[in-house]
Protein backbone atom coordinates (compact mmCIF):
# COMPACT_ATOMS: atom_id res chain seq x y z
CA UNK A 1 0.00 0.00 0.00
CA UNK A 2 2.98 2.44 0.92
CA UNK A 3 4.42 1.64 -2.48
CA UNK A 4 1.38 2.46 -4.25
CA UNK A 5 1.25 5.92 -2.58
CA UNK A 6 4.95 6.43 -3.72
CA UNK A 7 4.15 5.10 -6.98
CA UNK A 8 0.73 7.53 -7.24
CA UNK A 9 3.30 10.86 -5.90
CA UNK A 10 5.99 9.61 -8.76
CA UNK A 11 3.31 9.59 -11.38
CA UNK A 12 2.10 12.94 -10.44
CA UNK A 13 5.66 14.32 -10.47
CA UNK A 14 6.29 12.88 -13.69
CA UNK A 15 2.77 14.24 -15.28
CA UNK A 16 3.94 17.65 -13.70
CA UNK A 17 7.19 17.80 -15.05
CA UNK A 18 6.97 19.97 -17.83
CA UNK A 19 5.11 23.00 -16.25
CA UNK A 20 7.95 22.49 -13.39
CA UNK A 21 10.71 22.43 -16.22
CA UNK A 22 8.97 26.18 -18.09
CA UNK A 23 8.44 27.47 -14.92
CA UNK A 24 12.20 26.79 -13.73
CA UNK A 25 13.17 27.93 -17.69
CA UNK A 26 14.38 25.30 -18.10
CA UNK A 27 12.40 23.59 -21.15
CA UNK A 28 15.76 21.47 -22.56
CA UNK A 29 14.95 19.38 -19.32
CA UNK A 30 11.66 18.12 -21.14
CA UNK A 31 13.74 16.94 -23.90
CA UNK A 32 16.11 15.04 -21.54
CA UNK A 33 12.97 13.53 -19.51
CA UNK A 34 11.50 12.25 -22.62
CA UNK A 35 14.77 10.35 -24.18
CA UNK A 36 14.97 8.92 -20.08
CA UNK A 37 11.34 7.82 -20.83
CA UNK A 38 11.86 6.15 -24.42
CA UNK A 39 15.26 4.33 -22.93
CA UNK A 40 12.84 3.35 -19.95
CA UNK A 41 10.82 1.24 -22.04
CA UNK A 42 13.73 -0.09 -24.13
CA UNK A 43 15.47 -0.99 -20.54
CA UNK A 44 12.51 -2.43 -18.98
CA UNK A 45 11.67 -4.62 -21.91
CA UNK A 46 15.77 -5.88 -21.58
CA UNK A 47 14.35 -6.53 -18.01
CA UNK A 48 12.10 -8.81 -18.61
CA UNK A 49 14.29 -11.20 -20.14
CA UNK A 50 17.34 -10.87 -18.45
CA UNK A 51 16.49 -9.98 -15.15
CA UNK A 52 13.10 -12.20 -14.91
CA UNK A 53 14.45 -15.37 -17.62
CA UNK A 54 17.82 -14.89 -16.73
CA UNK A 55 18.14 -14.27 -21.01
CA UNK A 56 21.58 -12.13 -21.09
CA UNK A 57 20.39 -11.08 -24.32
CA UNK A 58 23.79 -8.31 -25.77
CA UNK A 59 21.61 -7.26 -29.09
CA UNK A 60 18.61 -5.86 -27.60
CA UNK A 61 19.39 -2.70 -29.30
CA UNK A 62 18.42 -4.60 -32.93
CA UNK A 63 14.57 -4.42 -31.74
CA UNK A 64 15.37 -0.92 -30.46
CA UNK A 65 16.94 0.13 -34.48
CA UNK A 66 14.19 -1.59 -36.01
CA UNK A 67 11.23 -0.26 -34.28
CA UNK A 68 13.16 3.60 -35.61
CA UNK A 69 13.99 2.28 -38.67
CA UNK A 70 10.33 1.15 -39.21
CA UNK A 71 8.88 4.61 -38.53
CA UNK A 72 11.34 5.87 -40.55
CA UNK A 73 11.44 4.25 -43.45
CA UNK A 74 7.32 4.41 -43.52
CA UNK A 75 7.79 8.40 -43.53
CA UNK A 76 10.00 8.26 -46.25
CA UNK A 77 7.78 6.76 -48.41
CA UNK A 78 4.71 8.66 -47.09
CA UNK A 79 7.38 11.84 -48.19
CA UNK A 80 8.17 10.30 -51.62
CA UNK A 81 4.60 9.23 -52.31
CA UNK A 82 5.84 5.76 -53.52
CA UNK A 83 4.85 2.50 -51.45
CA UNK A 84 7.70 0.16 -50.42
CA UNK A 85 8.25 -2.64 -52.08
CA UNK A 86 5.32 -1.09 -54.74
CA UNK A 87 2.78 -2.31 -52.38
CA UNK A 88 3.16 -0.99 -48.57
CA UNK A 89 2.11 2.70 -48.78
CA UNK A 90 4.40 4.88 -46.31
CA UNK A 91 2.50 6.95 -43.47
CA UNK A 92 2.80 9.10 -40.91
CA UNK A 93 0.00 8.12 -38.41
CA UNK A 94 1.66 7.19 -35.44
CA UNK A 95 -1.13 4.93 -34.91
CA UNK A 96 -0.41 2.64 -37.50
CA UNK A 97 3.67 3.59 -37.51
CA UNK A 98 3.83 2.47 -33.54
CA UNK A 99 2.19 -1.16 -33.78
CA UNK A 100 4.28 -1.87 -37.32
CA UNK A 101 6.93 -1.23 -35.36
CA UNK A 102 6.28 -3.87 -32.71
CA UNK A 103 5.63 -5.71 -35.36
CA UNK A 104 8.72 -5.96 -37.18
CA UNK A 105 10.65 -5.69 -33.92
CA UNK A 106 8.71 -9.05 -32.55
CA UNK A 107 9.42 -11.14 -35.93
CA UNK A 108 12.95 -10.28 -35.95
CA UNK A 109 12.75 -11.05 -32.13
CA UNK A 110 11.10 -14.28 -32.92
CA UNK A 111 13.64 -15.14 -36.00
CA UNK A 112 16.56 -14.50 -34.11
CA UNK A 113 15.56 -15.91 -30.77
CA UNK A 114 14.76 -19.23 -32.02
CA UNK A 115 17.96 -19.41 -33.44
CA UNK A 116 19.79 -17.83 -30.31
CA UNK A 117 17.53 -19.78 -27.61
CA UNK A 118 19.22 -23.16 -28.52
CA UNK A 119 22.20 -21.90 -26.54
CA UNK A 120 22.84 -20.61 -22.94
CA UNK A 121 25.19 -19.05 -21.66
CA UNK A 122 28.38 -17.10 -23.08
CA UNK A 123 27.37 -18.35 -26.74
CA UNK A 124 23.66 -16.89 -26.15
CA UNK A 125 25.52 -13.56 -25.60
CA UNK A 126 27.56 -13.77 -28.33
CA UNK A 127 24.77 -14.74 -30.97
CA UNK A 128 23.07 -12.30 -29.98
CA UNK A 129 25.64 -10.03 -30.36
CA UNK A 130 26.10 -11.33 -33.72
CA UNK A 131 22.38 -10.65 -35.13
CA UNK A 132 22.15 -7.45 -33.74
CA UNK A 133 25.50 -6.66 -35.57
CA UNK A 134 24.18 -8.33 -38.83
CA UNK A 135 21.23 -5.83 -38.65
CA UNK A 136 23.53 -2.95 -38.31
CA UNK A 137 25.61 -3.55 -40.87
CA UNK A 138 22.67 -3.70 -43.59
CA UNK A 139 21.54 -0.83 -42.22
CA UNK A 140 24.57 0.59 -42.73
CA UNK A 141 24.78 -1.03 -46.33
CA UNK A 142 20.90 0.83 -46.98
CA UNK A 143 21.63 3.63 -48.86
CA UNK A 144 18.47 4.52 -50.24
CA UNK A 145 16.97 5.11 -46.49
CA UNK A 146 20.79 6.62 -45.89
CA UNK A 147 23.34 4.28 -45.23
CA UNK A 148 25.62 5.92 -42.52
CA UNK A 149 24.45 9.05 -42.40
CA UNK A 150 20.34 7.51 -41.28
CA UNK A 151 17.45 9.27 -41.66
CA UNK A 152 15.95 12.58 -41.60
CA UNK A 153 12.18 12.49 -40.66
CA UNK A 154 11.16 16.02 -41.50
CA UNK A 155 7.92 16.00 -39.21
CA UNK A 156 6.45 13.64 -36.19
CA UNK A 157 4.16 11.58 -36.53
CA UNK A 158 0.39 12.85 -36.15
CA UNK A 159 -1.90 11.64 -33.74
CA UNK A 160 -5.66 12.50 -33.11
CA UNK A 161 -5.70 14.95 -30.21
CA UNK A 162 -1.80 15.74 -29.67
CA UNK A 163 0.59 17.60 -31.53
CA UNK A 164 3.82 15.72 -31.24
CA UNK A 165 5.58 19.34 -32.60
CA UNK A 166 4.72 20.47 -28.96
CA UNK A 167 7.38 18.85 -27.01
CA UNK A 168 5.54 18.54 -24.13
CA UNK A 169 2.58 16.66 -25.77
CA UNK A 170 5.18 14.02 -27.21
CA UNK A 171 6.62 13.75 -23.50
CA UNK A 172 3.17 12.97 -22.15
CA UNK A 173 3.11 10.13 -24.98
CA UNK A 174 6.13 8.51 -24.06
CA UNK A 175 4.92 8.62 -20.51
CA UNK A 176 2.03 7.00 -21.48
CA UNK A 177 3.37 4.34 -22.98
CA UNK A 178 5.92 3.26 -20.44
CA UNK A 179 3.48 3.31 -18.20
CA UNK A 180 1.38 1.30 -20.09
CA UNK A 181 4.51 -0.86 -20.49
CA UNK A 182 4.81 -1.38 -17.00
CA UNK A 183 1.77 -1.80 -16.00
CA UNK A 184 1.92 -4.65 -18.71
CA UNK A 185 4.82 -6.31 -17.58
CA UNK A 186 3.99 -6.11 -14.04
CA UNK A 187 0.99 -8.22 -15.11
CA UNK A 188 3.01 -10.72 -16.78
CA UNK A 189 5.91 -11.15 -13.97
CA UNK A 190 2.93 -11.88 -11.42
CA UNK A 191 1.04 -13.98 -14.29
CA UNK A 192 1.78 -17.93 -14.31
CA UNK A 193 3.74 -17.52 -17.48
CA UNK A 194 5.86 -14.75 -15.46
CA UNK A 195 6.33 -17.88 -12.50
CA UNK A 196 7.57 -20.13 -15.29
CA UNK A 197 9.66 -17.34 -16.56
CA UNK A 198 11.43 -16.70 -12.71
CA UNK A 199 11.94 -20.25 -12.49
CA UNK A 200 13.49 -20.51 -15.98
CA UNK A 201 16.41 -18.25 -14.53
CA UNK A 202 16.77 -19.94 -11.02
CA UNK A 203 16.55 -23.27 -12.28
CA UNK A 204 15.98 -24.48 -15.97
CA UNK A 205 16.76 -28.40 -15.42
CA UNK A 206 14.18 -27.88 -12.25
CA UNK A 207 11.56 -26.40 -14.89
CA UNK A 208 12.11 -29.44 -17.41
CA UNK A 209 11.34 -32.01 -14.17
CA UNK A 210 8.17 -30.34 -13.37
CA UNK A 211 6.73 -30.98 -17.31
CA UNK A 212 7.35 -27.72 -18.56
CA UNK A 213 8.99 -27.43 -22.08
CA UNK A 214 11.26 -24.16 -21.33
CA UNK A 215 12.40 -23.12 -24.90
CA UNK A 216 8.68 -22.33 -26.04
CA UNK A 217 8.71 -19.76 -23.07
CA UNK A 218 11.58 -18.23 -23.76
CA UNK A 219 10.66 -17.39 -27.03
CA UNK A 220 7.96 -16.18 -26.26
CA UNK A 221 9.33 -13.59 -23.90
CA UNK A 222 11.89 -12.87 -25.77
CA UNK A 223 9.26 -12.09 -28.61
CA UNK A 224 7.71 -10.23 -25.85
CA UNK A 225 10.71 -8.00 -24.79
CA UNK A 226 11.84 -7.12 -28.40
CA UNK A 227 8.58 -5.75 -29.28
CA UNK A 228 8.69 -3.55 -26.32
CA UNK A 229 11.78 -2.69 -27.47
CA UNK A 230 10.37 -1.90 -30.58
CA UNK A 231 7.80 0.65 -29.69
CA UNK A 232 10.81 2.05 -26.90
CA UNK A 233 13.01 2.92 -31.07
CA UNK A 234 9.46 4.23 -32.88
CA UNK A 235 8.73 6.79 -30.01
CA UNK A 236 12.54 7.52 -30.26
CA UNK A 237 12.16 8.15 -34.00
CA UNK A 238 9.66 10.66 -33.12
CA UNK A 239 11.62 12.48 -30.42
CA UNK A 240 14.78 12.51 -32.48
CA UNK A 241 13.12 13.03 -35.80
CA UNK A 242 16.25 10.89 -37.19
CA UNK A 243 16.98 7.11 -37.40
CA UNK A 244 20.46 5.59 -37.81
CA UNK A 245 22.34 2.62 -37.87
CA UNK A 246 24.04 4.07 -34.11
CA UNK A 247 20.47 2.66 -32.82
CA UNK A 248 21.30 -0.61 -33.01
CA UNK A 249 25.10 -0.67 -33.00
CA UNK A 250 26.48 -3.28 -29.91
CA UNK A 251 27.03 0.79 -27.74
CA UNK A 252 23.39 0.54 -27.41
CA UNK A 253 22.64 -2.59 -26.39
CA UNK A 254 25.43 -2.34 -23.76
CA UNK A 255 24.07 1.13 -22.48
CA UNK A 256 20.66 -0.31 -21.90
CA UNK A 257 21.78 -3.71 -20.36
CA UNK A 258 24.29 -0.70 -17.89
CA UNK A 259 20.55 0.73 -17.31
CA UNK A 260 19.17 -2.27 -15.72
CA UNK A 261 22.53 -3.40 -13.88
CA UNK A 262 22.43 0.38 -12.65
CA UNK A 263 18.69 0.39 -11.54
CA UNK A 264 18.12 -3.37 -10.32
CA UNK A 265 17.83 -6.01 -12.65
CA UNK A 266 14.37 -7.95 -12.02
CA UNK A 267 13.25 -5.06 -10.25
CA UNK A 268 9.64 -3.08 -11.88
CA UNK A 269 10.95 0.48 -11.73
CA UNK A 270 14.40 -0.52 -11.79
CA UNK A 271 15.28 -0.20 -15.61
CA UNK A 272 13.55 3.23 -15.78
CA UNK A 273 15.91 5.23 -12.27
CA UNK A 274 18.54 3.37 -14.28
CA UNK A 275 17.79 5.19 -17.56
CA UNK A 276 17.52 8.07 -15.81
CA UNK A 277 20.58 7.80 -13.83
CA UNK A 278 22.79 6.71 -17.22
CA UNK A 279 21.43 9.69 -18.87
CA UNK A 280 21.93 12.02 -16.17
CA UNK A 281 25.15 11.45 -15.50
CA UNK A 282 25.87 11.51 -18.87
CA UNK A 283 24.27 15.26 -18.75
CA UNK A 284 25.63 16.26 -15.62
CA UNK A 285 29.70 14.78 -16.83
CA UNK A 286 29.20 15.84 -20.05
CA UNK A 287 28.44 19.74 -19.11
CA UNK A 288 31.79 18.83 -16.71
CA UNK A 289 34.29 17.39 -18.98
CA UNK A 290 35.03 16.33 -22.50
CA UNK A 291 36.30 13.06 -21.09
CA UNK A 292 32.96 12.42 -19.10
CA UNK A 293 32.80 8.24 -19.97
CA UNK A 294 36.75 8.08 -18.04
CA UNK A 295 34.65 8.77 -15.15
CA UNK A 296 31.38 7.53 -15.76
CA UNK A 297 33.24 4.21 -15.97
CA UNK A 298 34.27 3.89 -11.94
CA UNK A 299 30.86 5.13 -10.92
CA UNK A 300 29.51 1.97 -12.78
CA UNK A 301 32.44 -0.46 -11.44
CA UNK A 302 31.42 1.17 -8.20
CA UNK A 303 27.56 0.35 -8.20
CA UNK A 304 28.65 -3.09 -9.32
CA UNK A 305 30.59 -4.18 -6.67
CA UNK A 306 28.85 -2.25 -4.01
CA UNK A 307 25.50 -2.50 -4.67
CA UNK A 308 24.81 -5.58 -6.86
CA UNK A 309 20.74 -5.04 -6.24
CA UNK A 310 21.16 -1.67 -8.29
CA UNK A 311 19.67 1.53 -7.00
CA UNK A 312 16.44 -0.11 -6.18
CA UNK A 313 18.47 -2.10 -3.94
CA UNK A 314 20.07 0.51 -2.25
CA UNK A 315 16.45 1.61 -1.36
CA UNK A 316 15.48 -1.16 -0.23
CA UNK A 317 13.40 -2.14 -2.99
CA UNK A 318 15.76 -4.66 -4.59
CA UNK A 319 14.52 -7.94 -6.44
CA UNK A 320 11.01 -8.80 -5.28
CA UNK A 321 11.35 -12.18 -3.28
CA UNK A 322 8.04 -14.23 -2.88
CA UNK A 323 7.07 -15.04 0.98
CA UNK B 1 1.25 -60.62 -14.11
CA UNK B 2 0.26 -56.73 -14.52
CA UNK B 3 1.70 -55.41 -17.85
CA UNK B 4 5.11 -53.29 -16.22
CA UNK B 5 4.68 -49.59 -15.55
CA UNK B 6 7.96 -49.25 -16.35
CA UNK B 7 10.09 -51.08 -18.98
CA UNK B 8 13.84 -50.55 -19.59
CA UNK B 9 15.01 -53.64 -22.56
CA UNK B 10 19.00 -53.75 -23.39
CA UNK B 11 19.72 -50.35 -22.55
CA UNK B 12 23.33 -49.12 -23.59
CA UNK B 13 25.13 -46.16 -23.44
CA UNK B 14 29.07 -45.76 -23.76
CA UNK B 15 31.53 -42.83 -23.19
CA UNK B 16 33.98 -43.67 -24.98
CA UNK B 17 35.64 -46.70 -23.96
CA UNK B 18 33.71 -47.31 -20.68
CA UNK B 19 30.68 -48.90 -21.28
CA UNK B 20 28.73 -46.81 -18.37
CA UNK B 21 25.09 -48.80 -19.24
CA UNK B 22 25.70 -52.08 -20.47
CA UNK B 23 22.62 -54.49 -21.72
CA UNK B 24 20.35 -53.62 -19.14
CA UNK B 25 17.35 -54.50 -18.53
CA UNK B 26 14.40 -53.89 -15.68
CA UNK B 27 10.81 -53.93 -15.28
CA UNK B 28 8.89 -52.23 -12.63
CA UNK B 29 5.25 -53.35 -11.53
CA UNK B 30 2.25 -51.01 -10.82
CA UNK B 31 2.61 -50.27 -6.99
CA UNK B 32 5.54 -51.94 -6.68
CA UNK B 33 8.52 -50.15 -4.76
CA UNK B 34 11.62 -51.59 -6.96
CA UNK B 35 15.09 -50.20 -5.30
CA UNK B 36 17.91 -49.97 -7.47
CA UNK B 37 21.38 -50.25 -6.14
CA UNK B 38 24.94 -50.71 -6.65
CA UNK B 39 28.30 -49.61 -5.42
CA UNK B 40 29.96 -45.98 -6.40
CA UNK B 41 30.70 -45.98 -9.79
CA UNK B 42 28.24 -48.81 -11.10
CA UNK B 43 26.60 -46.37 -13.53
CA UNK B 44 23.54 -45.36 -11.35
CA UNK B 45 23.42 -41.63 -12.06
CA UNK B 46 24.14 -42.41 -16.30
CA UNK B 47 21.37 -44.95 -15.66
CA UNK B 48 18.80 -42.81 -13.99
CA UNK B 49 19.53 -39.67 -17.18
CA UNK B 50 18.60 -42.24 -19.85
CA UNK B 51 15.43 -42.95 -17.60
CA UNK B 52 14.26 -39.10 -17.03
CA UNK B 53 15.98 -37.98 -21.24
CA UNK B 54 18.82 -35.68 -20.35
CA UNK B 55 20.89 -38.77 -21.91
CA UNK B 56 20.23 -40.21 -24.74
CA UNK B 57 21.28 -43.79 -24.83
CA UNK B 58 23.25 -45.86 -27.57
CA UNK B 59 20.90 -48.60 -27.66
CA UNK B 60 17.74 -50.04 -26.26
CA UNK B 61 14.41 -48.88 -24.98
CA UNK B 62 12.42 -47.28 -22.73
CA UNK B 63 9.01 -48.61 -22.60
CA UNK B 64 6.81 -46.67 -19.89
CA UNK B 65 2.93 -47.28 -19.98
CA UNK B 66 3.02 -49.48 -22.95
CA UNK B 67 4.89 -46.89 -25.33
CA UNK B 68 8.04 -46.50 -26.21
CA UNK B 69 9.21 -42.91 -24.64
CA UNK B 70 13.40 -43.50 -25.37
CA UNK B 71 13.25 -40.54 -27.24
CA UNK B 72 11.23 -37.83 -25.28
CA UNK B 73 12.82 -34.98 -23.96
CA UNK B 74 12.49 -34.64 -20.37
CA UNK B 75 9.45 -32.13 -19.97
CA UNK B 76 7.50 -34.68 -22.13
CA UNK B 77 8.24 -38.01 -20.01
CA UNK B 78 7.03 -35.83 -16.65
CA UNK B 79 3.76 -35.08 -18.60
CA UNK B 80 3.12 -38.36 -18.90
CA UNK B 81 3.84 -39.35 -15.61
CA UNK B 82 7.55 -40.07 -14.92
CA UNK B 83 8.37 -37.54 -12.33
CA UNK B 84 11.89 -38.02 -10.51
CA UNK B 85 13.62 -35.98 -7.12
CA UNK B 86 17.25 -34.93 -7.55
CA UNK B 87 19.69 -36.42 -5.42
CA UNK B 88 21.60 -33.05 -5.22
CA UNK B 89 18.45 -31.05 -4.74
CA UNK B 90 17.27 -28.98 -7.99
CA UNK B 91 14.86 -26.64 -6.40
CA UNK B 92 14.20 -22.64 -6.72
CA UNK B 93 16.11 -21.31 -3.84
CA UNK B 94 14.61 -17.73 -3.84
CA UNK B 95 11.10 -18.93 -3.46
CA UNK B 96 8.94 -20.15 -0.84
CA UNK B 97 8.78 -24.25 -0.42
CA UNK B 98 4.69 -23.71 -1.37
CA UNK B 99 5.84 -21.42 -4.33
CA UNK B 100 7.90 -24.57 -5.67
CA UNK B 101 5.08 -26.52 -5.37
CA UNK B 102 2.77 -24.76 -6.79
CA UNK B 103 4.77 -23.66 -9.61
CA UNK B 104 4.65 -27.62 -10.30
CA UNK B 105 1.30 -27.76 -9.67
CA UNK B 106 1.18 -25.35 -12.52
CA UNK B 107 2.80 -27.17 -14.47
CA UNK B 108 0.30 -30.06 -14.26
CA UNK B 109 -2.50 -28.02 -14.68
CA UNK B 110 -1.65 -27.41 -18.38
CA UNK B 111 0.00 -24.61 -20.26
CA UNK B 112 1.52 -21.50 -18.55
CA UNK B 113 0.61 -19.18 -21.43
CA UNK B 114 -1.61 -16.99 -19.14
CA UNK B 115 -0.10 -13.34 -19.11
CA UNK B 116 -2.76 -11.35 -17.14
CA UNK B 117 -4.26 -13.00 -13.85
CA UNK B 118 -1.35 -12.90 -10.81
CA UNK B 119 -0.31 -16.64 -9.62
CA UNK B 120 0.81 -15.85 -6.77
CA UNK B 121 -2.60 -16.11 -4.49
CA UNK B 122 -4.41 -18.56 -6.78
CA UNK B 123 -6.41 -20.80 -4.54
CA UNK B 124 -6.15 -23.58 -7.57
CA UNK B 125 -2.58 -23.81 -7.29
CA UNK B 126 -2.28 -22.99 -3.28
CA UNK B 127 -4.90 -25.67 -2.23
CA UNK B 128 -3.43 -28.49 -3.54
CA UNK B 129 0.59 -27.52 -2.87
CA UNK B 130 -0.64 -27.18 0.93
CA UNK B 131 -1.90 -30.11 0.96
CA UNK B 132 1.07 -31.98 -1.05
CA UNK B 133 3.59 -30.00 1.71
CA UNK B 134 1.10 -31.55 4.50
CA UNK B 135 1.37 -34.59 3.02
CA UNK B 136 5.18 -35.13 3.05
CA UNK B 137 4.97 -33.62 6.47
CA UNK B 138 7.18 -29.75 5.61
CA UNK B 139 5.79 -27.42 8.08
CA UNK B 140 7.44 -24.29 7.49
CA UNK B 141 5.50 -23.49 3.80
CA UNK B 142 6.30 -20.15 3.92
CA UNK B 143 10.10 -20.50 4.27
CA UNK B 144 12.59 -19.69 1.24
CA UNK B 145 14.05 -22.71 0.25
CA UNK B 146 17.57 -20.98 0.76
CA UNK B 147 16.35 -21.11 4.18
CA UNK B 148 15.40 -24.32 4.61
CA UNK B 149 17.59 -27.65 5.89
CA UNK B 150 18.95 -29.80 4.00
CA UNK B 151 16.38 -32.26 5.01
CA UNK B 152 13.72 -30.32 4.42
CA UNK B 153 14.44 -29.65 0.71
CA UNK B 154 14.61 -33.39 0.35
CA UNK B 155 11.12 -33.81 1.95
CA UNK B 156 10.01 -30.65 -0.74
CA UNK B 157 11.99 -32.45 -3.65
CA UNK B 158 9.52 -35.08 -2.78
CA UNK B 159 6.68 -32.98 -2.57
CA UNK B 160 7.68 -31.19 -6.10
CA UNK B 161 7.55 -34.72 -7.41
CA UNK B 162 4.27 -35.80 -6.41
CA UNK B 163 2.80 -32.49 -7.40
CA UNK B 164 3.22 -34.03 -11.33
CA UNK B 165 0.87 -36.92 -9.68
CA UNK B 166 3.56 -39.27 -11.57
CA UNK B 167 2.39 -42.84 -12.72
CA UNK B 168 6.45 -43.60 -11.46
CA UNK B 169 8.52 -42.01 -8.96
CA UNK B 170 12.01 -41.98 -9.93
CA UNK B 171 13.69 -41.45 -6.30
CA UNK B 172 17.26 -40.41 -6.81
CA UNK B 173 18.79 -41.06 -3.39
CA UNK B 174 15.99 -39.43 -1.08
CA UNK B 175 18.13 -40.11 1.54
CA UNK B 176 21.69 -38.50 0.66
CA UNK B 177 22.91 -36.16 3.42
CA UNK B 178 20.53 -36.72 5.60
CA UNK B 179 21.04 -37.19 9.29
CA UNK B 180 20.09 -41.22 11.30
CA UNK B 181 16.73 -39.31 12.84
CA UNK B 182 15.94 -37.51 9.19
CA UNK B 183 16.45 -40.89 7.60
CA UNK B 184 13.91 -42.60 9.56
CA UNK B 185 11.40 -40.10 8.90
CA UNK B 186 12.25 -39.97 5.32
CA UNK B 187 11.80 -43.90 5.19
CA UNK B 188 8.37 -43.44 6.94
CA UNK B 189 7.62 -40.54 4.76
CA UNK B 190 8.23 -43.13 1.54
CA UNK B 191 6.46 -46.07 3.55
CA UNK B 192 3.09 -44.21 3.43
CA UNK B 193 3.77 -43.51 -0.57
CA UNK B 194 4.42 -46.79 -1.04
CA UNK B 195 1.39 -48.85 -2.41
CA UNK B 196 -0.20 -44.81 -3.90
CA UNK B 197 2.83 -44.98 -6.17
CA UNK B 198 4.96 -47.29 -8.42
CA UNK B 199 8.41 -46.28 -7.00
CA UNK B 200 11.93 -47.20 -8.22
CA UNK B 201 14.32 -46.00 -5.34
CA UNK B 202 18.41 -45.43 -6.23
CA UNK B 203 19.69 -45.47 -2.83
CA UNK B 204 22.60 -45.87 -0.90
CA UNK B 205 21.16 -46.53 2.13
CA UNK B 206 20.98 -50.01 2.74
CA UNK B 207 19.03 -50.36 5.76
CA UNK B 208 16.14 -47.79 4.00
CA UNK B 209 16.73 -50.20 0.80
CA UNK B 210 15.67 -53.21 2.67
CA UNK B 211 12.95 -52.16 5.14
CA UNK B 212 10.81 -50.68 2.15
CA UNK B 213 11.46 -52.20 -1.12
CA UNK B 214 9.32 -55.34 -2.63
CA UNK B 215 12.14 -56.09 -4.99
CA UNK B 216 15.52 -55.29 -5.76
CA UNK B 217 17.30 -54.94 -8.75
CA UNK B 218 21.65 -54.89 -7.97
CA UNK B 219 23.62 -53.04 -10.54
CA UNK B 220 27.30 -53.53 -11.29
CA UNK B 221 29.47 -51.97 -13.65
CA UNK B 222 26.30 -50.76 -16.09
CA UNK B 223 24.53 -53.98 -15.79
CA UNK B 224 22.04 -55.76 -13.27
CA UNK B 225 23.34 -59.00 -12.14
CA UNK B 226 20.34 -60.09 -9.91
CA UNK B 227 16.75 -58.63 -9.26
CA UNK B 228 14.74 -60.26 -6.26
CA UNK B 229 13.20 -60.00 -3.13
CA UNK B 230 15.39 -58.47 -0.30
CA UNK B 231 15.70 -61.66 1.13
CA UNK B 232 16.94 -63.07 -2.28
CA UNK B 233 19.21 -60.28 -3.08
CA UNK B 234 20.74 -60.73 0.45
CA UNK B 235 21.84 -64.48 0.20
CA UNK B 236 23.01 -64.44 -3.73
CA UNK B 237 26.92 -64.74 -4.07
CA UNK B 238 27.19 -62.90 -6.87
CA UNK B 239 25.73 -59.38 -4.81
CA UNK B 240 28.04 -60.42 -2.44
CA UNK B 241 31.14 -60.61 -3.87
CA UNK B 242 30.59 -57.52 -5.91
CA UNK B 243 30.06 -55.53 -2.29
CA UNK B 244 32.79 -57.29 -0.82
CA UNK B 245 34.86 -56.67 -3.88
CA UNK B 246 34.12 -52.69 -2.69
CA UNK B 247 34.87 -52.79 0.81
CA UNK B 248 38.09 -54.37 -0.18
Amino acid sequence: MRNFVWLALLLAAAIALPWAAEAAGQPATIGLATRILCLGIAAASLNLILGHGGMVSFGHAAYYGLGAYTVGILWEHFRLGEPLWGFIPGTNELLITLPVSMLVAGFAAALIGALSLRTTGVQFIMITLAFAQMLFFLFVGLKAYGGDDGLLIRRRNIVPWLDLREQDQLYWLCLGFLVAWLVLQWRIVESRFGRVLEGIRQNERRMAAIGIATYRYKLAAFVIAGMGCGLAGALTANYLRFVSPDLMAWQKSGDIMVMVILGGVGTLLGPVVGAAALVGLEYALGGITENWQFFLGPILLAVVLFAPGGIMGLLGQGRHRRG
Amino acid sequence: MAEPVLSVRGLVKRFGGLTATDDFSIDVLPGELHALIGPNGAGKTTLIGQLTGEITPDAGQVIFLGQDITRLSVAARVRRGLARSFQIVQLLDDDTALANVALAVQARAGHSFRFWRAAGQDPALLTPARALLDQVGLARHDTRVAELSHGERKVLELAVALAARPRLLLLDEPMAGLGAAESLRMTETLRALKGQFSILLVEHDMEAVFALADRITVLVYGRAIATGTADAIRADPAVQEAYLAEEA
